[in-house]
């Protein structure tokens, strides 16, 4: 462990200068740019799988510190950490990116912007590895603002669209709204403890985790960070970006908004979960539990396929975030590994569909692509039965059940057990829906007839990720629960009698989802050629709820009236308060200035001038004058001699006296 | 007391020959009352035992200058005079203003300076043998001086008015 | 000899003013002329005054003074004369009020 520590760097950082690289490029290279992030990738993806054997082998955690800045008499600090934690999910986010940048080559083979979508896929990849092995929180903060910077060029990749354009700045302003929360928890801790660096030969702040400190203090502080967590894992109140990120390239969606940036959150939370307090751990899992049914339900009305899959990525994490709150890092972990796969197949999936049918998004649309893409289907049903957590075989079942039976043991409430079992039946219920209505029945357009498979670069990718979504499993199940003794250091022995205690909930959970699959399959099962032009059979059983449903509980139109609305007030009040005070002051000192030079220049002209010609005219005047004695006659100048004399004789006789 | 009365007399001569010669509107008649006056003033200086002194007075002044005054008089008659032109010059009261001044401190000088009181010396005499010796020895210079200089002047006299007889002159009238 | 000397300094002054006074005033050239002669036989009566009463009248200095003084007053009298029919050739006038051309 302490031989790979020192290379860990290279894992974020050979993205990084594919990244670097690709963006230099002085011509579109589209071979260059793919070759070099998927060969990065790679690199990453190797580094990867050594730090994790060397975590197997040994246990245990590396640390690599390194003073970044000086200031005063204190430093910062800034370094990477080799733990079991971060070193399953490097090997989760490295093999999921390497499978995306793969498929991406097929996906966006017809874009103009090629070299700029692997530039920027590279640069993302390199920013979400930093994230993982970050062993000081301001360097997880600077790579989780660089993931944020990254998802907003992806979001509006195509940003000649106005939604593209817009579900960008939507979803970094609505990510900054928690960040705020998170930037000032980070003050605050560190102002508590003096240092931001996680593990420090037990100076870091983890290493005191919750035992120093008031507890107090730390509910606030872990609640602040949560907040970061909140924005960005799309938890409700800040849940209303991740639907409208889709409105980037499906890869994006697939990578960033489904396995990785947005497990980020979770990420945080598992890593600072010596930092939470039993209060903070509550409100965790409450914000999760609400927030795995509001999306589910609302997911049971959209027609666009990548918005229910967003939504149902909303649900998923809420269920991390209620397996983190109720059962600890491993239960939630365990979940956010699985669903990485099964989302990002099913987001690869669904954008397998819509390249078949050229571009078209709309459930309603499709039909009947079951024979038309057999590869797609296959590994799109075992993606959504991951999801829906059929049992036994699919690795979701497993994780679900874990969070199921961590907050059926919560003895705070038993709220978030039954808030999580609803989830799992109307997950089940949307997500056979959706399947129904794209592989099944007749198709509803032309478009729709014509599809085709996707070629084999995006195929194979997809097989890849339904063994592993399948596999994955496998490794937490309660008989063999290696997944979390992994994550917690604890040993762990293969023993099928430990499945007893878990089968009741897994027998309650499997009704649900068979129920769901069953119900919603009957109602959506009959559809026709007409289904496309047909209201939803829900709609015209219940069509308020629906409505309610399909607009998403107004949660956008109630943050446009209010914060949209008074954000626009302040603006327009600054404007005014800019434009008439302190434009007027400066035009009015302006002015002052104008009536200054233009009495100087009166003063100067009139004056200074006048008083010169003045002078000037007085000395003309009595030349003028005095010549007047030179008239050149005789008899004058007599006279003025007589007056002279006159007057020197007057000096002379009386003057001496 | 026959004295005051020769000098008043010879004293009112001379004043009213002056003024008549300054104020008269006939320049011939001005002449002839300035000669009247430098006649007075020959009587004075007679008066004052300086007969020589009278005798050349009367010869050079009387007898030459005023001829001379009278001939420039006619030879400069202009013939475009009307009799109600003005004679005098353009603010003579200027004149008049000088002479007064002049005449205030001269008069104010002699009144205050200490010779009033001086009484004339014994009878004295300049007999005409006296001058010519003291002409001859002590005052030799200025008198051939004086020589050279009425030379000069009748030469220059000439010179200025001896009437050139190609075109710069004028036809007289 | 009972007139004191006073008199006749006076007697020159007011001559002399005279003279001076119609120098001044008239217009004819002739007539300042004559005026300058009445001054200079003031200065040649007061001359002929102070040798009369001085304390030794056998030296003659005021006499000769006079009689010096006559005639350089009969030579420039001469002298001005021709030079005022000389302008009066050219200018045919004698009024020196029209005499001007050194006008500054």
């Amino acid at each position: 462990m302490e031989s790979i520590i020192k290379y860990l760097w290279l894992m974020p950082t050979a993205p990084l200068l594919a990244a670097g690289i690709t963006a230099l490029l002085p011509r579109r290279q589209r071979v260059l740019s793919a070759g070099l992030a998927i060969g990065a990738i790679s690199i990453s993806f190797v580094v990867a799988c050594i730090a994790f054997s060397a975590t197997l082998h040994a246990g245990g955690r590396a640390t690599s510190n390194f003073r970044w800045l000086d200031f005063g008499s204190t430093s910062v600090q800034l370094g990477w950490v080799l733990d079991p934690l971060g070193a399953i999910m490097s090997v989760m986010v490295a093999l999921v990116s390497l499978l995306i940048f793969i498929y991406s080559v097929g996906y966006m083979a017809k874009d103009d912007n090629f070299t700029r979508f692997f530039c920027f896929l590279a640069f993302f990849a390199a920013a979400m590895l930093g994230l993982v092995i970050a062993n000081s929180l301001l360097l997880f903060f600077i790579c989780w603002e660089l993931v944020g910077l990254a998802s907003y060029l992806l979001i509006g990749f195509w940003f000649q669209k106005p939604s593209a354009a817009a579900a960008a700045k939507k979803a970094f302003i609505v990510t900054r709204i928690g960040d705020l929360g998170f930037l000032a928890g980070m003050l605050l801790l560190y102002a508590k403890t003096g240092t931001l660096l996680f593990y420090d030969n037990g100076h870091g702040c983890l290493d005191r985790g919750a035992a120093g400190g008031v507890m107090v203090a730390t509910t606030f502080i872990s609640l602040l960070i949560f907040c970061g967590a909140v924005g960005k894992s799309g938890q409700i109140p800040l849940h209303v970006w991740l639907p409208d990120a889709m409105e980037g390239p499906t890869p994006v969606s697939a990578l960033i908004h489904a396995a990785t940036m947005v497990a980020a959150g979770v990420f945080l939370i598992a890593r600072v979960y010596p930092l939470m307090s039993p209060e903070s751990l509550k409100v965790v899992t409450w914000i999760g539990a609400l927030t795995a049914v509001f999306a589910a339900s609302i997911a049971v009305a959209q027609d666009d396929i990548k918005r229910i899959l967003a939504y149902s990525t909303v649900s998923q994490l809420g269920y991390m975030m209620m397996g983190l709150g109720a059962g600890g890092v491993a239960v939630g972990m365990f979940h956010l590994t699985t669903h990485a796969f099964f989302k990002a197949l099913l987001f690869m999936g669904a954008g397998s569909v819509i390249h078949g049918c050229h571009e078209e998004q709309d459930i309603r649309k499709m039909g009947g692509l079951r024979r038309r893409m057999p590869v797609t289907f296959a590994t799109y049903a075992v993606g959504m039965m991951a999801l829906c957590g059929v049992p036994l075989f699919f690795s979701g079942f497993w994780s679900k059940d874990a969070i199921l039976g961590a907050t059926h043991h919560w003895r705070t409430s038993p709220a978030p057990f039954y808030l999580g079992l609803a989830g799992a039946f109307l997950t089940a219920f949307y997500m056979t829906r959706q399947v129904v209505r794209v592989f099944f029945g007749k198709p509803a357009t032309k478009e729709a007839e014509h599809a085709h498979e996707s070629p084999s670069v995006m195929t194979v990718p997809l097989v890849i990720l339904a063994v592993l979504a399948v596999m994955a499993g496998f490794f937490g199940t309660p008989a063999w629960p290696w997944f979390q003794s992994y994550l917690e250091g604890t040993p762990y022995e293969f023993d099928l009698s430990k499945l007893s205690e878990a089968v009741p909930i897994m027998l309650l959970s499997t009704g649900l989802v068979v129920a769901a699959i069953f119900l919603s399959g009957w109602i959506y099962g009959k559809t026709s050629a007409q289904a496309a032009r047909e209201k939803d059979p829900l709609e015209t059983a219940q069509p308020a709820i629906f409505a309610l449903l399909r607009h998403k509980f107004f949660v956008d139109e109630f943050y446009d009236a209010t914060v949209v609305n008074l954000t626009i007030v302040f603006a327009l009040f600054s404007d005014w308060l800019d434009r008439e005070i302190w434009d007027g002051l400066v035009r009015a000192v302006s002015r002052l200035t104008l009536a200054l030079a233009r009495l100087n220049r009166s003063v100067d002209e009139s004056v200074i001038n006048g008083s010169f010609d003045a002078g000037t005219e007085t000395v003309r005047d009595s030349g003028k004058w005095m010549s007047l004695l030179q008239n050149g006659q005789t008899q004058r100048y007599l006279r003025v001699i007589g007056l002279s004399f006159c007057a020197l004789l007057i000096l002379l006789l009386w003057g001496s006296r | 007391m026959l004295n005051e009365i020769a000098f008043l007399l010879c004293a009112s001569i001379i004043l009213a020959g002056a003024v008549g010669a300054m104020m008269l509107r006939n320049l011939v008649h001005c002449a002839l009352c300035a000669a009247g006056a430098f006649a007075g003033l020959a009587a004075i200086y007679l008066q004052l035992n300086a007969e020589f002194a009278g005798f050349a007075q009367l010869l050079v002044y009387v007898g030459a200058v005023a001829i001379l005054i009278v001939f420039t008089i006619l030879l400069t008659r202009s013939t475009e005079l009307q009799p109600g032109a003005v004679h005098h010059s353009s603010s003579w009261w200027m004149g008049l203003l000088v002479g007064g001044l002049v005449l205030a401190c001269l008069v104010g000088s002699i009144m205050s300076s200490p010779s009033l009181v001086r009484l004339p010396s014994q009878p004295a005499s300049a007999p005409v043998k006296g001058i010519g010796e003291q002409l001859m020895s002590q005052y030799i210079m200025p008198l051939e001086t004086i020589g050279l200089l009425l030379t000069s002047a009748l030469l220059g006299a000439v010179v200025i008015a001896v009437r050139e007889p190609e075109k710069s002159d004028p036809p007289a009238r | 000899m009972t007139t004191p000397l006073a008199n006749y300094l006076i007697l020159a002054a007011l001559l002399f003013a005279v003279g001076l006074a119609g120098a001044l005033m008239r217009r004819n050239a002739v007539l300042v002329l004559i005026g300058l002669e009445l001054m200079f036989n003031a200065a040649n009566l007061n001359f002929i005054a102070f040798w009369r009463f001085n304390p030794h009248p056998e030296r003659l200095t005021g006499l000769m003074f006079a009689l010096f003084s006559i005639a350089i007053g009969a030579a420039e009298a001469a002298i001005g004369l021709a030079l005022i029919i000389a302008i009066y050739r050219h200018r045919r006038t004698a009024q020196v009020d029209q005499f001007n051309s050194l006008k500054g």
